[in-house]
């Protein structure tokens, strides 16, 4: 009898080649290589378990049970551009790629804001451009060192993936959009977003990767960000995933720091049933600084997972971390920060907050800060905290005429109002603004 | 406007009024004094509902309703306001937007019309005169980072925007320079009228050289042990507490031998 982990990879096997032979034609021989190894090396590790210390909190079963197929360009382009406005932030309407049900949508998108100089572009049209070498090398490191199984999985299916080159010297003024939105119109899709961005030294961007959906389709977003950061540059990244509550989200995020540079990344987790990021900050030259902050909101019947790692390796560097959580209903949500201070980081300044607001006596976190040290001269600090509203609080607001549940809301609201307003982007912050109080709507009339 | 009979309450099981009576008009302001720990700031916090004091005995009457039967935001909507003496910080939220979900709350409450956000601004922008207070601190978050000046001074802001039959000001004198006193009692002065009253909790005189009440009732041991005039409140400054203390003392000693 087989085992439904086996059966499982078999499926996503057939599933590879039906891939394999529908792409073949104009995709370089090296990617076609690199996928074949990724698919062995998915299938020789598997799906993770909760026996693995990573994934103790976080059950995969659902995902492994569902029989999702991989992003087809077949499926047709239903996309219409009524439909994505939405989810078009004004500031970036002119500088977006935009991938629907995991296929690069041409029509829908428009770089005509980007100064010259400066790549934005889908895989097909990347692998054949001037950069076609950078991208390749970019991939392949990164495959190298992709540890588990979903990270693997993406580079199986990699071929709707965005690039961005920043040259030298250049800031880009507009925020650049990578906009991968999910219809009802392909249910049980796994998409397999990659996202390559290469800043180099001095220049400077804004980047919004956002996941939206139309509908409540069931369907698996299993994403891939690499961003590397040359000397002295400065990259800020929001990440805002408003997938549909039923939906599955994993997502690594893997950030690379020069010398002197600044990465700044705020996420925003809103919607899938599970989800799942992964976050690695990796100082690899001195001076460099980071700040990676996120809210997470869930209700009933989601989970939501962040697990990172920022990894001092050199001197000088400082990093902050704030992650705030708010959780209704019969909720979950994981938090795993983990801090690494090797031997020869010294002078290192590293932050790490996590706090969590329980609206429910059914939601359930599990914070685990976790500070490595192994240099001597730092400066480390890091604490967690779960609790409810302060009644301290809620009376001084009823004191003013404000009834009980507007009380709250507005505590609430205002808890994860430190992390939205750090976002600088006038209609992504009203989006939020919006989205948290529907949520607390919902919350009332539930 | 304001009648407590017998007013006996405990916090975490502990007795701290042991009957309280006391009777306030409209267009009347009263100063509750006493010592530290008589139960001055209990007496306040019960008035505007504070769920953490128990009312184990007594009754307090709201123009002529049952007061402690409403819960404390619609006591707020009736038209009762407590200045606090440790205003709280509420991160997040704009200090305009807080006071317009207030204003608004009340306005709902007596079937009046809300005001749009540009509507209130203006509103605020006039009251805002009452106490001094920068335009900069309205779109800050409440109270967070604010001196205590100008929490206090935000306190009776709030008051003058929502305009309470009965205000409660509990030690909104306490951690006051002389200057910041003097902007917040005009405030007050300036929101007096013969419809509403006062009542004012504090430990010292001095604030009562500047808001003039037409009563001072000295607390102790969770009891008023007199009542008088604005003078009292002269002779305690001359003569500390401890006089009413002894006296106390020597009436509990008179009683039991």
């Amino acid at each position: 009898m087989m085992s439904q982990a086996t059966k499982e990879k078999s499926q996503y096997r057939s599933a590879f080649e039906e891939f394999a032979k529908q792409i073949a034609q104009g995709e370089p021989l090296w990617a076609a290589r690199l996928r074949e190894g990724a698919m062995d090396r998915f299938e020789a590790k598997g799906f993770p378990t909760t026996d693995l210390e990573d994934w103790k909190y976080t059950n995969v079963a659902p995902i492994v049970r569902a029989a999702f197929r991989p992003a087809s360009n077949k499926a047709g382009s239903p996309a219409q551009p009524e439909m994505i406005d939405p989810s078009i932030y004004t500031e970036a309407a002119r500088s977006r790629l935009v991938f629907v049900n995991g296929v690069y949508s041409p029509e829908l998108s428009s770089l005509e804001a980007l100064p010259a100089g400066v790549v934005l572009a889908d895989f097909a049209t990347a692998f054949t451009g001037e950069h076609a070498d950078l991208l390749r090398e970019s991939v392949e490191q990164n495959a190298a060192h992709d540890e588990d199984a979903f990270a693997a999985l993406n580079t199986a299916f990699l071929r709707d993936g965005a690039f961005l080159l920043i040259p030298k010297g250049v800031s880009v003024e507009a925020p650049i959009l990578l906009l991968f939105i999910s219809t009802s119109a392909d249910p049980d899709v796994l998409s397999s977003p990659r996202v390559v961005v290469v800043a180099e030294r001095d220049s400077a961007a804004t980047i919004i990767e956002s996941y939206s959906a139309s509908g409540d389709a069931v369907y698996f977003t299993n994403a891939v960000v690499d961003i590397s950061l040359g000397d002295n540059a400065r990259v800020t990244h929001y990440k805002v995933q408003d997938e549909s509550l039923r939906a599955f989200h994993v997502a690594s995020t893997r950030a690379e720091l020069g010398r002197g540079s600044a990465y700044n990344l705020t996420t925003i987790t809103l919607g899938a049933q599970l989800s799942r990021h992964g976050i690695e900050v990796l100082f690899e030259q001195e001076g460099a600084e980071c700040w990676v902050d996120g809210l997470y909101m869930v209700g009933t019947g989601q989970h939501a997972d962040t697990h990172s790692l920022i990894d001092h390796r050199k001197a000088h560097c400082t990093s902050h971390q704030n992650y705030k959580g708010i959780l209704d209903g019969k909720s979950r949500a994981v938090f795993n920060g983990r801090v690494f201070v090797h031997r020869d980081a010294q002078q290192t300044d590293a932050m790490q907050s996590n706090k969590n607001l329980l609206l429910s006596t059914e939601a359930r976190v599990d914070t685990k800060p976790q500070l490595e040290i192994y240099a001597d001269d730092v400066k480390c600090a890091h604490g967690a905290t779960v609790g409810q509203l302060e009644e301290e609080e809620l009376f001084y607001l009823a004191s003013r005429g404000l009834h009980a549940n507007l009380a709250r809301n507005l505590l609430t609201y205002g808890f994860a109002e430190e992390i939205v307003d750090k976002i600088k982007i006038g209609s992504i912050k009203a989006q939020l603004d919006e989205a948290i109080l529907n949520r607390l709507h919902a919350r009332l009339e539930a | 406007m304001l009648e407590i009979r017998d007013l006996h309450a405990t916090v975490e099981g502990k007795e701290i009024l042991r009957g309280i009576s006391l009777t306030v008009n409209k267009g009347e302001v009263h100063a509750i004094m006493g010592p530290n720990g008589s139960g001055k700031s209990t007496l306040a916090k019960i008035l505007a509902g504070h769920p953490a004091y128990e009312v184990t005995k007594g009754e307090v009457l709201f123009e002529g309703r049952n007061l402690l039967e409403l819960a404390p935001d619609e006591r707020a909507r009736e038209g009762i306001f407590l200045a606090f003496q440790y205003p709280v910080e509420v991160p997040g939220v704009s200090n305009a937007q807080f006071m317009r979900l207030a204003y608004n709350e009340k306005r709902k409450h007596h079937e009046e019309e809300e005001l749009d956000p540009l509507e209130f601004k203006d509103l605020l922008a006039e009251r805002a005169k009452v106490v001094e207070m920068d335009a900069g601190l309205m779109s800050r978050s409440v109270n967070e980072g604010f001196s205590g000046g100008e929490k206090k001074r935000n306190e009776i802001l709030q008051m003058a925007v929502l305009e309470p039959k009965l205000a409660v000001l509990d030690e909104t004198d306490s951690g006051l320079d002389i200057d910041a006193l003097r902007i917040v009692s005009d405030g007050v002065n300036q929101l007096r009228t013969p419809e509403n009253a006062i009542v004012l909790v504090t430990h010292y005189q001095r604030l009562l050289n500047y808001i003039v009440p037409d009563f001072v009732h000295v607390l102790y041991k969770g009891r008023i042990v007199r009542s008088g005039g604005k003078e009292l409140a002269l002779e305690l400054e001359a003569k500390g507490y401890d006089w009413i203390k002894d006296e106390v003392g020597n009436q509990q000693s008179a009683i039991s031998a």
